[in-house]
């Protein structure tokens, strides 16, 4: 406040405009032009890479709502000029969709539940408790990871038909209760990392193992618990293998094996009833990944690789 | 007991208590919990997975429709393996789906994921549309890639056709069939992204700022810092992804029938026909150790091969104390 008004009013504009020609000298670098350039071509390429990516979906929905004579036009109509919405409604009609959404949901749920109690069950053995052969049989479990699945397959299709399962869900949720390697695995690497303490003092208020297990480990490991749940889900919702290997009967059909018949009509059938079903059959997958985002992302977080 | 003991009195009671067998040790206790809690995984390895693999090695040996018909025919399946001219296409065609998708897809996994690990405006939106085709992988993704390679009006030809290419037939063509099998699968990589993602970010920055006090630019940090950090991360995705690509079926079943001219029969489509369409059940276990026999030895090889070029973060310390030791040096 020493200087009078007009003279620092003098100074500032020199100080500003030397400043400005130095911004636009610095502006004007060549180092910060190239970087400038790199960031324009990087977000050109990941919005290509974006665009690439979406685009089959983009090109699913454009067909789920256009008159089947439209969709066989050259040079094609990249937009629907107006919208159909009856193929979504014919193609609930033509197949008992109803009753094959039935049927995914109570499989995705038997097996979802069955794999993660199990899995969480055998894990906190692994995690937390000490026995003999302890690391052994963990590296025996992780060994089956490597296990192509048809190795088992006919035995296991074998022992099934004995028992009399054939055309019911029982071979594609019982195997289940059983744990699955991967999963053991990811919620091993979770439960290590809670604290022992948090186990000692249980113990010291009178806790069994089971109580830890249902009291402390349990309710501190959902994160882990729900990308578990979450990769069974979508494994459940996207199964074809095994229900075409162990279901007949199209009143038990789920989804995948809905759309597999729909197919089947050959060239009679109209695309866009096949692509009002196929969009129909992903839309819970969808909802899932946008409600239950972080687990989906997490899942690989919490694998933690490296291990 | 206690209000019986209570009642007689005090000689009694230790009478009971002699008799109570002595209890278990904390470790004892421990360790039954142990087995109980992997009980299920257990059961499950004795019989679905060990009893099946022996049951599975018995009818390899055998000529069996499962229901009436098993006759022992010792190593004739294995024989007749050798000789058969469709699994060697099938063997061909699985492992130039293998040896392709293998490193494609891990090559552009860590691609996308390098772009996304950029400092870039609506990230999360890019990531999710990068990741969302791998979570609907199975039956839709054939229905709708179908219906993307129609060579008449898909979306592929259209787009070809938009810059006056004509299009290939893909998969009703003998050469393109398995390629485009390939491009879909590349289509659902987001989730081998999504672990490279986590492995970028599990680098430590301060080895990025010592490296450019040292001078290193973008290049030597990428080649020095980043691949050496993420060769962990490589090779479990190189294993995951080679024990899948060789176990490939939903695609050729649901797509191609193995078709055309069993350009896409894969090996997992073969075993599925001769099993559960012709009945040769024999013949299918045999080709399932056939399998497991190839991803086996495909599998112990990139274990042994990842001492030459795999960097464990354990190594960290010696190089750091090597480092240490040259620059005294210098």
């Amino acid at each position: 406040m020493r200087m009078s008004v007009p003279v620092s009013a003098n100074a500032n504009s020199r100080i500003a405009s030397r400043l400005s020609k130095q911004i636009d000298r610095v502006r004007t670098h060549p180092a910060i032009l190239l970087e400038r350039f790199g960031r324009l071509v990087l977000y050109v390429v990941v919005i290509f890479g974006a665009i690439v990516f979406s685009l089959p979906f983009f090109w699913m929905i454009r067909t789920s709502i256009m008159p089947g004579w439209q969709i066989y036009l050259i040079p094609p109509q990249w937009i629907p000029d107006e919208l159909h919405l009856e193929n979504w409604v014919e193609f609930w009609t033509m197949f008992p969709f109803p009753t094959f959404f039935q049927n995914t949901l109570f499989y995705v749920a038997a097996r979802t539940l069955a794999v993660t109690l199990s899995s969480s069950l055998v894990a906190y053995g692994f995690a937390r408790l000490r026995f003999p052969g302890r690391g052994l049989l963990f590296m025996l479990c992780l060994s089956t990871m490597m296990l192509p699945a048809q190795v088992t397959l006919i035995p296991q299709y074998l022992i099934f038909s004995r028992l009399g399962w054939i055309d019911t869900y029982n071979p594609l949720v019982v195997p289940g209760l059983f744990g699955i390697a991967f999963h053991i695995f990811l919620l091993r690497q979770y439960y290590m990392s809670i604290p022992l303490e948090m186990d000692d003092s249980a113990k010291i208020d009178g806790c069994g193992f089971l109580g830890i297990y249902w009291r402390i480990i349990l309710p501190m490991s959902l994160p882990a618990l729900g990308v578990v749940a979450v990769m069974n889900i979508t494994f459940a919702w996207n199964d074809f293998f095994n229900p075409l290997i162990y279901l007949n009967n199209m009143v038990r059909y789920p989804i995948s094996l809905g759309l597999m018949l729909m197919k089947g009509e050959g060239q009679a059938l109209d695309m866009q009833l096949l692509m009002a079903a196929t969009t129909a059959s992903l839309m819970p997958l969808f909802a899932l990944f946008f409600l239950a985002q972080r687990y989906f992302i997490q899942g690989i977080v919490v694998t933690g690789v490296k291990g | 007991m206690s209000a019986t003991s209570a009642g007689t009195g005090g000689v009694q009671t230790r009478l009971v208590r002699r008799v109570r067998p002595p209890r278990l040790s904390f470790t004892a206790r421990e360790a039954i919990a142990g087995y109980l809690f992997i009980s299920p995984w257990l059961v499950g390895f004795l019989v679905l997975v060990g009893g099946s693999m022996a049951i599975s090695l018995g009818v390899s040996l055998m000529r069996t429709d499962l229901l009436t018909d098993f006759t022992f025919v010792g190593m004739d399946n294995f024989v007749q393996l050798a000789g058969d001219k469709l699994i060697q296409k099938a063997l061909v065609n699985t492992a130039y789906y293998s040896f392709t998708m293998v490193p494609l897809g891990t090559i552009l996994a860590l691609i996308t994921a390098l772009l996304l690990n950029q400092n870039i405006k609506c990230q999360g939106i890019f990531r999710s549309l990068y990741y969302v085709p791998s979570i609907v992988s199975g039956i839709a993704v054939s229905m709708l890639w179908l219906w993307l390679y129609n060579p008449r009006v898909g979306l592929l030809n259209s787009l070809l056709g938009q810059i006056g290419i004509q299009g290939p037939k893909w998969i009703y063509s003998d050469v393109w069939a398995m390629p485009s099998m390939i491009i879909m699968g590349l289509w659902t990589t987001g989730g081998s992204m999504l672990i490279f993602l986590s492995g970028l970010q599990s680098i430590p920055t301060a080895l990025y700022e010592s490296a450019e006090i040292d001078g290193a630019n973008a290049w030597h940090r990428f080649w020095h810092i980043t691949i050496p950090m993420l060769t962990p991360t490589i090779l479990f995705s190189l294993i995951m992804r080679m024990i899948g690509s060789w176990q490939v079926f939903t695609q050729a079943y649901v797509m191609t029938e193995g078709g055309p001219n069993n350009a896409t029969l894969t090996m997992v489509l073969y075993l599925y026909r001769k099993a559960f369409q012709q009945f040769h059940f024999g013949y299918a276990a045999a080709m399932a150790w056939l399998l497991f026999g190839i991803i086996l030895v495909l599998t112990l090889l990139m274990f042994k091969s990842s001492p030459l070029w795999v960097f464990y973060e354990s190594e960290v310390e010696r190089v750091g104390s090597a480092k240490r030791v040259l620059k005294r040096e210098s």
